[in-house]
């Protein structure tokens, strides 16, 4: 196997390894917090548990953008990478979900914990208390689309 | 689609009627009734009513216990889950149970009577149990616990520190006495950290032996019982069984009752609903003879409540003007299909009384985008055929959780039409299943997209999605342009919308031809040369008008200018948001292509019986999976632009939402008769 084809793997892995890193990440401490909400007032499950799944998307952004590799790298799909440049170029091209997806999964996951303490208190309030991990999402989604947009525009 | 305009009533009547006007408004559940601005002046006060408003609230708490204990003892049966209707019940009906309520009182009272015994008696089998797990170790000794000896002996029994022999505690025990020492000693049970002892001396050496056995930590057990043990223990398994007997005829007891459930719920809403009156009763103002009650009311009912207030009891209506301070509130009505997502407006916020109620426009987008965002046949079907059922099968449904299931069944055709546009049919199933399973050699895919696929043309979807989001937020900037005229405020419509319409709309046609744009989407606009010069003139105008403009609250002109360049640079805002709308390809390419990856890994393990089995189980755990968390993902996203982006452009929140006086309902709904 050529050093590209090596490089391409390594942004594939990164992008789906680190994103859903964060993912896990923000879901677990929003888990705990969701726990806690729950053993006072279990009527409030369903609410708690959608604010747990929110920073659960970046992992599935990572994924999509590994597939979407993989696709195009001859592992599932697509030719084989045989140059070392074409390799980087897949390996940079996954870095942003990869990064962003770490970070901003981390943070949707505090945000998360916040809301999930508002609804505790104020179960009325659910609409505003999706909203605020729903913003740090974007940054998410920015990312997986210059990812997307990255992979799928490489010239071969 | 609208904010529905509210008339303050004052209401005076005769007290004899009070009850019935009273009744009757609740039965209404049309006027929301405020603080009088009668001021205990002189001869009016108000009742006091707490006493028996708490007597009511607890009357219904208990039938609420009631049915609670009801469903527990069951063993399964009733209970009407997520989805349950609210019994339609004749207020006949109602009115015929309340003439029999101490009968029930009784029956509910009896229920919570049996299941405090249920308590009690599990708090002494639970006594028990402990009380012979702390017997256990001593269960192999044949004498009482409180056995101290005979007329010359002595029995000592206890328990010491760590493992012991019997050699161990004899030479503990006859420490300093004389060899052969009269005292005998017996180990009853032996742990690691403690040992269950009986020592017997001769009555002389009881205090020696004693003191040698207390000094290596000797003491006297805390027993639950002192008898011998094995009989102790007989005794407590005895009391343990009737303790068991009691409480099953507790339980056969509630059960009774099971029949009386759909009585049980009418009253205990009968209870509430009287409660709620008492509340109100407490608050308004009365004379010696007369009542005073004020509030809020549909403007359209408020002839209709006058009338028959005035024509019935005698009553004395007066309309009123609304006053500066006064805060009227916001009740929303809407067509059927937007009605549904007044829910959503409302967990952001109301409007005030008097603006414009976006619901009729949102509507329309958030079923579009929510489609957009899940856009997949397969799931849509899914989705329709769920919702479908539970609104069938559950008619009277709570009305919020009732308008959350229609909204997500009109979702669910535009995720189907997306999903068809898109290609999607739990992703690439088909063309999984033909090739692999079915031996289909042609050309894939065999389901064509309608439209295109997003995931080989992201750029085109991309340039659409922005093309959504622009006329969305143009919408909203509308709304806004909209409230200005309704004001009259010509000026404010010419320069704070007309000339971001005109800068926007500049900026947008100069982009498009530009070889930026078509090298970024791939797609080429050529203008005639005139539209070149027109966009750049548009674009310089209402900059221009909003440099001027923005700033016109200020009468220094060195601030108006440095405001109007600060709202100029608002361009960003507008391009953000633009590019916010980036999500609805995002996440419907998430779905397809997860989609695609189930359908790869079920795929695996090739085509034999087990693969076909290993392939539908993981097709319907994978395809679970994606439509729950992308449903979850759509539902959130589409709030989300709806809040943020399009009502940032206009929306004045705060209202405060109708809360009429009405009979309140846990469990039914009246039936008014005719």
């Amino acid at each position: 196997m050529s050093l590209g084809m090596a490089l391409a793997l390594l942004g594939a892995a990164l992008a789906t390894g680190l994103s859903g890193s964060g993912s896990a990440w923000g879901v677990g401490i929003a888990g705990q917090a969701g726990a806690g909400v729950v053993a006072e007032d279990p009527s409030q499950f369903a609410k708690v548990l959608v604010l747990q799944l929110l920073p659960g998307t970046q992992g599935i952004y990572g994924l999509l953008v590994t597939f979407i590799t993989l696709s195009s790298i001859g592992v599932l799909g697509g030719t084989a990478v045989s140059d070392t440049n074409t390799g980087l170029m897949y390996l940079f091209a996954c870095l942003p979900v990869a990064i962003v997806g770490l970070i901003s999964g981390y943070h949707q996951g505090r945000t998360s914990v916040a809301s999930i303490g508002l609804v505790a208190k104020k179960p009325d309030q659910f609409g505003k208390a999706m909203l605020f991990p729903a913003m740090v999402e974007t940054y998410a989604i920015l990312s997986l689309l210059v990812s997307i947009l990255a992979v799928t525009n490489i010239k071969r | 689609m609208a904010v529905v305009k509210m008339q303050k009533l004052s209401i005076c009547a005769n007290k004899k009627h009070r009850k019935a006007i009273l009744e009757t408004l609740q039965s209404m559940g049309i006027m929301e009734v405020t603080e009088s601005d009668l001021k205990d002046e002189g001869e009016l006060e108000r009742m006091d009513t707490l006493a028996a408003r708490n007597k009511y609230e607890k009357r219904a708490a208990s039938y609420d216990q009631a049915l609670e204990l009801l469903t527990k003892y069951s063993e399964g049966k009733g209970g009407g889950g997520l989805f349950a209707d609210l019994d339609q019940i004749p207020r006949s009906a109602v009115n015929a149970l309340a003439a029999d309520r101490h009968k029930y009182n009784t029956e509910a009272a009896d229920i919570l009577k049996a299941e405090k015994r249920i308590n009690e008696c599990t708090g002494i089998i639970q006594k028990d149990e402990n009380a012979k797990l702390a017997l256990t170790p001593w269960l192999p000794l044949d004498i009482p616990l409180d056995s101290d000896g005979t007329k010359k002996m002595k029995t000592l029994i206890g328990t010491v520190p760590g493992a012991v022999t019997e050699a161990d505690l004899y030479a503990m025990a006859s420490k300093d006495m004389p060899e052969p020492a009269a005292v005998t000693c017996q180990v009853i049970s032996a742990a690691n950290d403690v040992s269950g002892v009986v020592v017997m001396c001769l009555d002389r050496d009881a205090n020696q032996v004693e003191n040698n056995l207390r000094s290596r930590g000797f003491s006297k057990p805390t027993l639950p019982a002192l008898g011998i043990p094995r009989e102790e223990c007989e005794n407590f398994d005895r009391e343990i069984a009737e303790q068991k007997k009691e409480i099953e005829e507790q339980k056969l007891k509630i059960n009774v009752y099971q029949g009386e459930r759909e009585n049980f719920r009418i009253l205990g809403d009968y209870y509430r609903s009287r409660a709620e009156k008492y509340r109100l009763l407490g608050e308004i103002p009365q004379s010696r003879n007369v009542f005073f009650l004020e509030g809020w009311i549909p403007q359209a009912q408020a002839d209709r409540v006058s009338s028959l207030l005035t024509e019935t009891y005698g009553a004395y209506v007066e309309k009123e003007e609304k006053r500066e301070d006064e805060d009227e509130p916001t009740l929303l009505h809407n067509n059927p299909f937007s009605r549904n997502v007044e829910g959503i407006l409302a967990s952001y916020d109301l409007p005030k009384p008097g603006r414009v109620d976006p619901t009729f426009i949102m509507s329309f987008f958030y079923v579009v985008f929510f489609g957009m965002m899940l856009s997949d046949a397969g799931y849509g079907v899914l989705m329709f055929i769920a919702c479908s059922v539970i609104l069938k099968k559950h008619p009277y449904m709570k009305e919020d959780l009732r308008r959350s299931i229609k909204l997500f069944f009109w979702c669910s055709i535009s995720t189907t039409f997306w999903g068809l546009m898109y290609g999607g049919f739990f992703g690439d199933a088909i063309d999984v299943i033909a090739t692999k399973y079915l031996g289909f050699t042609g050309s894939t895919p065999i389901f064509k997209p309608l439209w295109f696929a997003p995931l080989y043309e992201p750029m085109r979807l991309l340039v659409w999605c922005m093309l959504f989001g622009l006329i969305h937020m143009f919408i909203g900037l509308g709304i806004k342009g909209y409230e200005y005229l309704k004001d009259g405020d010509v000026v404010g419509f010419i320069s704070d919308i007309i000339a971001w319409y005109l800068f926007l709309l500049g900026l947008i046609f100069m982009l498009l031809p530009s070889g930026l744009f078509a090298s970024i989407s791939g797609m080429t606009f050529t203008f005639p040369a005139w539209i070149h010069s027109l966009s750049r003139w548009t674009a310089i105008i209402g900059a221009l008008i909003i440099l001027v403009m923005s700033g016109r609250a200020n009468r220094n002109w060195g601030l108006r200018i440095a405001l109007g360049a600060y709202d100029l640079y608002n361009v960003t805002g507008w391009l953000s948001d633009t590019l916010s709308y980036s999500r609805l390809l995002a996440l419907g390419l998430a779905t397809g292509v997860i989609a695609n990856v189930v359908n790869m890994m079920a795929k695996m393990a090739g085509g034999g019986p087990v693969g076909i089995v290993f392939f539908i189980v993981i097709f319907l755990i994978g395809h679970a999976m994606n439509m729950a968390i992308n449903a979850l993902g759509a539902y959130v996203h589409t709030n989300r632009l709806q809040y943020v982006e399009f009502f940032g452009k206009f929306y004045d929140a705060g209202g405060r939402a109708f809360k009429p006086f009405k009979t309140e309902n846990k469990y039914i709904q009246i039936k008014e008769e005719k």
